[in-house]
Parts: C-alpha cells; sequence; structure tokens
C-alpha cells in the first residue's frame, strides 16, 4: 500500500447562500497524479484556496504527512510541503527568475541573501527535473511556458512535496502543455505527489493516474483514468450527456470578405504573407495552426486594428483600402478577440456599458448626446437572456463575470444585431466543456442566418466541428483551402505542420 | 567661457553641490523607499516642512540638534502610518491621500509654529550644526574644502544612499520588499505579509523626508519660515523617476541637480544683463531634459498606486 501523503476530510465552505465546496473528501498517494475535475464554478479553486490557507474552511479537516495543517495559513501549507501553482502567475515581471524563486524563502532581518547558495539550489532543481531555465533572466523577458516553469521551480525550491497546479494548461500552447505533462509525470516518478486541476477531459485523461470529479461543491464520482472514457467524465462532470452540436449541410452564400495575397508587416518582421482567403455568407471558415503563427496578426487585420502592408481586401465585392475599427463596426462586422479580458472587454466597466459601448452614437442609445441608459439596459437583459449570460446583470462590473460567461457576453454583443460577417479567434479557449458547446451553437446559429464567420483556431475539434472549409496557417502563410468533409485529423495535422509548403515551393 | 570654468573650479561651487544636495537626498531616498514597496507618496512637500518645523523646535526648545532630528524622524513616521492607513489599509488614491497629508501638514506645520513661537519682527534662531573637518582629509588641496568641510547630516545622506543600495538589492527585506512594490500577491503566496511591508516602508521612507526638512532649519539655515521647502519635495518624487528607483543612482541625480542649482547661483553674479530669473529656471529646465533622457525607458514598479486587497486579483 502507498503512502497517503494527503487527506482532505469532509471540508465544506460557503460564500453567502452559496455552498462552493459541500464536505468533501479525497485523498492523494506519494507518487501519484490526481485529475481534479469539473467545470467553471464546480468548487475545484475554491478547494485548493482552503488547502494552501488562502481560505478558511466552515468545516472539516486536512492532514498533510499525517499532521493535521492549521487553516487559512498560506505559511503553515509552504511548511508543511504544499507547492501551489497558480493559473494567473504569481509573479513579478520586473525581477528575475531567481529572485522570484528567493523572495520569502529567508528570514527577513538577516543582514545577506544567501544568493550563491540559493542559485545552486535552483540550477539543482531544474536539472533533476527537466525545468531549464536562466537564474538571472529578467521574469518579464520569459515566454509563459517559461514563466510557468519558474512558478513551478518556486514551489519546488520550497521543499514542495505535494504540487497543485490550477488549470496549469488554460495559458500554455499545445506544444508546451506537452511538455509540461512530460516535467509532471518525471516529478510523480521521483516521488512528488501532483493534483491538477482541469476542466479538459483530454489532458486528464492524458496525465492523471486517478480522477476526482467535483459538481455544483461536491465529490460526485472517483475514477482510475485507466477505467473510464472521455465520455464518460463529461457526462459526470456536466451531470447529463453533453454532445457538442453538429453542422448541419447548409447552402453557402455570395463572397462577403476576401484578400488577395494581403502581406503584414511590423518592425521588418513579416506577419502575414501573401495571404489570400475568401469567405462567404453562411459559411465558417476554419484558419487552423499553432499558435504564433501569425493568427494575431490576421486577426487583427480583418478586425481594422492593423494595417496591411500589400495586397487586396475586398469588402462586399469592392476593393476597400485598410479596414478601421470603426470602418469593421460600420460595414457589419463582429469581433470576438482572443484575448477576452485585455481586447474583448473592459473590466472595470459594466456589463451594459461594454455591450453598447460601439454602438453608442446609434440613435436608440444616445439622444441627443446623451447615453439612453434606459434603452441599453434593456438590450443588455435581452443579450443576458439571449445567450444565457450567468453571474450578474446589466450593472455587474465585467471583470466579475467568470471567463465562459464573458465569452457569451462578447459573443452576444456581436451576434445580437445579425453581424454580416464574425470573426472569432479561439473562441473557446479556457471555457468548459458546457460554455464550448454553448458558444458553438451561437456560432452554427450565425452560420444558419446567413453569418460568414472567420474562425481562428489551434484546436483542431473545433474546426473539424464547426468549419465547412479550412485553411492552415504556418509561419504567416496560408494553405489553399480544404473542405472539411474530404479531410481526417491526420491530413489536418500535416497542414499545420506545414506539408503543403513544401508543394507549393 | 573663463567664467564657466572658474566656477567649476572652485571649491565653493562643489561644497555647495553636497550642502544643497543633502535634502534632495534624504527626500528621494525617502520617496525611493516608499514606491519600491508600490506607494507613491505625495506627502514628502508637506512632511519635509513639518519635519523642517518640529526639528528646529525641539532644538529651540533646548533639545541638541541630533534629537531634533530624531524628533523629526519620528514626526514623519507618524504622517507616513496616516498615509499608510488611509492607502493601505483603506486602499484609497494614493495621490489624494499624498496631496492631503501634504497640506494638512503644511498648514499643521505654520499653525503649531505660530502658536508656539509668537510673531517677531525677525524669526527666532537656533545654532546649527557645524561643519565637521575630518582629520588629514580636510586639509587636502581642493578636495578637502571642495567634499569634505560639510555638516554631519551631509555625510548621513551619503551614507544612507549606500545603506539604502544594499539593502534594497542584496537583502532579504529588500528583495520583500521590491515584491511587494512588482506584485503583493506574489508576496503574500511566499509567505511575506505585504501590507506589513508597506506599513513599514512608507513610515521610514517618510521619517527620511522628515529628516530631509529637518535639515534646512538645523543645518543649512537657522531658522523656520513656512515656504522653505520650496518644491524640494516634488523635485525628489521626479528625482525618484529619474534615478530608476534605485538608490545608487538617486544619489547621483540629486547632486545632478544640486549642480545645476550651485552653478545659477554663481552664473547670476558673474554674468550681467541676463534677468536672474533665467538663471533660476535652469536647474528646473536641465532637470526636465535630463528626465526625458534618462527616465524613458524606467521600469516602473508594476503595483505602483495600485492599493492590495487580500483574495482579490
Amino acid at each position: 500500500m502507498t503512502e497517503t501523503v494527503l487527506e482532505i476530510d469532509r471540508v465544506s465552505k460557503s460564500f453567502g447562500d452559496n455552498k462552493a465546496n459541500d464536505a468533501i473528501s479525497m485523498t492523494l498517494a506519494r507518487g501519484e497524479i490526481v485529475a481534479l475535475l469539473g467545470e467553471n464554478g464546480a468548487g475545484k479553486t475554491t478547494l485548493m484556496s482552503i488547502l494552501f490557507g488562502h481560505y478558511v474552511p466552515d468545516e472539516g479537516h486536512i492532514h498533510v504527512f499525517g499532521a493535521e495543517l492549521p487553516p487559512g495559513r498560506p505559511r503553515a501549507a509552504i511548511h508543511a510541503g504544499i507547492g501551489m501553482v497558480h493559473q494567473h502567475f504569481s509573479l513579478a515581471s520586473n525581477l528575475t527568475v531567481l529572485e522570484n524563486v528567493m523572495t520569502g524563502t529567508e528570514t527577513l532581518w538577516s543582514w545577506r541573501s544567501e544568493t550563491g547558495r540559493a542559485r545552486a539550489k535552483l540550477t539543482s532543481l531544474a536539472e533533476r527535473f527537466g525545468l531549464a531555465v536562466d537564474p538571472d533572466a529578467r521574469l518579464g523577458d520569459l515566454s509563459v511556458g517559461e514563466q510557468q516553469r519558474v512558478e513551478i521551480l518556486k514551489a519546488l525550491y520550497n521543499d514542495a512535496r505535494i504540487l497543485i497546479l490550477d488549470e496549469p494548461t488554460a495559458v500554455l500552447t499545445n506544444l508546451e502543455a506537452e511538455t509540461l505533462f512530460v516535467t509532471l509525470k518525471e516529478m510523480a516518478r521521483q516521488g512528488l505527489s501532483l493534483i491538477f486541476i482541469s476542466h479538459k477531459l483530454d489532458e486528464v485523461m492524458a496525465a492523471a493516474d486517478r480522477v476526482v470529479v467535483l459538481r455544483g461543491g461536491k465529490v460526485v464520482a472517483e475514477r482510475r483514468a485507466a477505467d473510464t472514457s472521455k465520455a464518460e467524465l463529461a457526462e459526470l462532470m456536466v451531470g447529463h450527456r453533453v454532445a457538442r452540436p453538429v453542422r448541419e449541410a447548409h447552402e453557402r452564400g455570395a463572397s462577403v470578405l476576401e484578400a488577395a495575397a494581403v502581406s503584414v508587416r511590423i518592425d521588418g518582421v513579416d506577419r502575414l504573407k501573401d495571404v489570400s482567403f475568401r469567405l462567404h455568407a453562411g459559411e465558417v471558415l476554419g484558419i487552423i495552426g499553432v499558435s504564433g503563427n501569425g493568427q494575431a496578426a490576421l486577426a487583427r487585420m480583418v478586425s481594422g486594428t492593423l494595417a496591411r502592408s500589400s495586397g487586396d481586401i475586398l469588402l462586399y465585392g469592392e476593393a476597400i483600402g485598410d479596414l478601421s475599427v470603426a470602418g469593421a463596426i460600420a460595414a457589419g462586422i463582429g469581433r470576438v478577440p482572443e484575448d477576452r479580458t485585455r481586447d474583448g472587454a473592459i473590466g472595470e466597466m459594466a456589463v451594459w456599458e461594454n455591450v453598447v459601448l460601439e454602438r453608442i452614437d446609434e440613435p436608440r442609445f444616445s439622444r441627443r448626446g446623451f447615453v439612453d441608459r434606459k434603452a441599453s439596459i434593456a438590450f443588455t437583459e435581452a443579450i443576458i437572456s439571449g445567450f444565457d449570460v450567468r453571474g450578474g446583470g446589466p450593472l455587474t462590473r465585467t471583470r466579475l463575470l467568470s471567463g465562459g460567461n464573458m465569452q457569451k457576453l462578447i459573443l452576444g454583443r456581436n451576434l445580437a444585431d445579425r453581424p454580416r460577417i464574425l470573426i472569432a479567434a479561439q473562441p473557446a479557449r479556457g471555457l468548459d466543456e458546457g460554455a464550448v458547446a454553448a458558444v458553438h451553437a451561437r456560432i452554427l446559429d450565425a452560420r444558419k442566418a446567413g453569418t460568414a464567420v472567420l474562425l481562428i483556431s489551434e484546436d483542431l475539434d473545433e474546426v473539424i466541428g464547426l468549419a465547412d472549409r479550412i485553411q492552415a496557417i504556418v509561419g504567416g502563410r496560408l494553405s489553399a483551402p480544404v473542405s472539411t468533409d474530404e479531410v481526417d485529423a491526420r491530413a489536418l495535422g500535416l497542414m499545420m505542420a506545414g506539408a503543403w509548403k513544401k508543394e507549393a515551393a | 567661457m573663463s567664467t564657466v570654468l572658474d566656477i567649476v573650479a572652485s571649491a565653493g561651487l562643489w561644497a555647495a553641490v553636497l550642502r544643497i544636495a543633502t535634502p534632495l537626498i534624504f527626500g528621494t531616498l525617502g520617496a525611493l523607499l516608499c514606491e519600491r514597496a508600490g506607494v507613491l507618496n505625495l506627502g514628502i512637500e508637506g512632511i519635509m516642512t513639518f519635519g523642517a518645523m518640529i526639528g528646529w523646535l525641539a532644538v529651540y526648545h533646548g533639545a541638541d540638534l541630533w534629537t531634533g532630528l530624531l524628533v523629526a524622524a519620528l514626526a514623519g513616521a507618524v504622517f507616513g502610518l496616516l498615509h499608510a492607513a488611509l492607502t493601505v489599509t483603506l486602499g484609497l488614491s494614493q495621490h489624494v491621500s499624498g496631496l492631503g497629508v501634504t497640506l494638512f501638514a503644511s498648514s499643521l506645520s505654520y499653525y503649531l509654529f505660530r502658536l508656539i513661537v509668537p510673531l517677531a519682527g525677525s524669526p527666532p534662531t537656533i545654532v546649527p550644526f557645524q561643519p565637521i573637518a575630518i582629520p588629514g582629509l580636510t586639509d587636502l588641496a581642493f578636495v578637502g574644502p571642495a567634499l569634505l568641510t560639510q555638516t554631519p547630516p551631509t555625510y548621513l545622506a551619503l551614507l544612507l544612499a549606500l545603506v539604502l543600495g544594499y539593502v534594497v538589492f542584496r537583502t532579504p527585506l529588500g528583495l520583500a520588499i521590491r515584491m511587494t512594490g512588482e506584485n503583493p500577491h506574489a508576496a503574500e503566496a511566499q509567505g511575506v505579509n505585504p501590507m506589513a511591508v508597506r506599513y513599514g516602508a512608507v513610515m521610514v521612507g517618510s521619517a527620511l523626508m522628515a529628516v530631509g526638512g529637518a535639515f534646512l532649519t538645523l543645518s543649512a539655515f537657522n531658522s523656520f519660515f513656512p515656504t522653505m521647502v520650496q518644491g524640494r519635495g516634488w523635485i525628489s518624487i521626479a528625482l525618484v523617476v529619474f534615478a530608476s528607483w534605485r538608490p545608487g543612482r538617486a544619489l547621483f541625480g540629486a547632486l545632478l541637480f544640486a549642480f545645476f542649482d550651485a552653478f545659477q547661483l554663481r552664473l547670476q553674479t558673474a554674468i550681467d544683463g541676463v534677468p536672474y530669473q533665467v538663471f533660476l529656471m535652469t536647474p528646473y529646465i536641465l532637470s526636465i531634459v535630463a528626465l526625458c533622457v534618462m527616465a524613458r525607458r524606467a521600469r516602473v514598479p508594476q503595483a505602483l498606486m495600485q492599493p492590495y486587497r487580500r483574495g482579490e486579483r
């Protein structure tokens, strides 16, 4: 029998009337990887925050290596050997890697930082677990994947033997995620115990030994990864069968947006090279590719925030110069940006303000230079109920919405007026299974109603599920389109790897 | 041209540079410490004024000069406590709180001064710090009279810049302060209490500001008048940016500004036909130019002016 390192015993925590954790019990063994699976709001993060001492539980006990953990004290948790890797990194971008790792590890009143010893320890940890990183690099200069390595090293540096990772892949590219799971397995092999929080079934199946499923603040099931399936886990997580919506055959209309040999050059670097595509009304054109291959430039170019360097753009059959944002709005182009908190919504403003901001000069929302608050709020309420946005009303500050609900709001804002074109960049990234299905259904509804959708995504399943035609983006170039019904996942994988480029050359 | 060279070559100029720089060094280091922990302290102008007043008052009532400095430091720390309570615990706007502290401290200085010292034709005086000679060194040609004829607080200021530089960059406490100014959530996750760090930094920083003010009444002059700080606090705030939040560069910046100031004073008397106001302006104009050149790529502490609330992102 392997040693139990962590035992959570009937832990409960309420926020007001909301019972976030309801008598949750679970265990973790030495060398084991447990996935904590659940939708957003299932109570995963609350449970881990209790474990790490950020919250004090209302009831229940936690034992770490046989000793009871005093509640509500992060220091005690660190001392007991628990390390936490947050989804939003707790790092300072202006400090070096070593400084980030060392903070708080020495007594504050010492006259000297033992940097030499710290550097040696950090380097040996990095080698032992394959987490290579330069100790003297400024953190802000590192990629997101490297920053996550620093977070993990920070926990290991504090002698963590139990590591908790909160949605560790949410910010990573697919390749970085694969590397991460190799590292996690190596850590488990060397005797560390890991809990990772996730709502992605693929990675849970790929990386975990055991899966604990949370729903509505309760443990609803526990399975060995070997004895379960994605379908079963999805059902357990959501509580009923979820099926992603199915794309039905549908006649496409005229070409509404066309790019002919468009290039975009920023600071002397070609972000897009001779990109051509033709987007038709009533179809979804999928742009698939590993992130960082020019998707951002493409999305910004067709949203009007990035000027092209050469080539032609045809909107509704007419050549236009560069699109402006105002021009894009006037032309009925809806935009769902990749980074919803940065580009999609203004967190500190109310939901209704975010909804009407780009339409504020329309007579239905302003009269004689004054905002028509009543009409704006009514319009927002219609979107909130029509798109099932939960967790707030029109007056809620937008940043208080969860990621999935914010995404539904942004989608609703763009689809409410039946746009002729919708640019959707990574629309389902970071959302849980239920929200993904909802977002996909909305996109397919829009397609049915005649909207032309440009879907930019790195999720193969998403693109296959939604798009009529697919083009791959590699190194700023677009492949020729293929019909989704005529390719399989393997062929698409080759497209994403750039196999077509050799033929073209 | 030869006038300029004569001025630069005079030992008196360099002695004046150090003297003029002293309150700026204290002020800049104090503001820098606060900002490194993430708190902008615009109370500086008022805190310097209050330090000047209370330090002088203590000595006027019989305390010795060092006790006067200590009293000023304690008073500064109390105003720091006020600023910290408003901005750290209550999370109020640091601009508004800081300006409030400045208005409050300045008015209170004058009020207390008038309450205790009755209106007189000429303001009462004390015996200020005297220059001390360093045996063997002060007698050196040029360097001696230029740099080593200062009063003790000036030497203290120079030493302090080195000490603070060491503390900020070489000790665990300094790292905790910097982390709090960059990302208080990360500091907390590593077991550092960001609230405590901010309180400490703001109180110690404010104490340094007040000592800078007290230098004016206890060393540079020998009496107090309410307008004597004359924007030195605001200059210090700018110098922190100029210094990219580094104590060593803060020292350099304060000396540079003091050099411009000492230089223009001497140019005023050496050159005829130019209104003296033009010379008065020059240190400020040159400071703005220097700020433009030096501070454009400065790395601002990321959490500067952001209140920290536990459990909130």
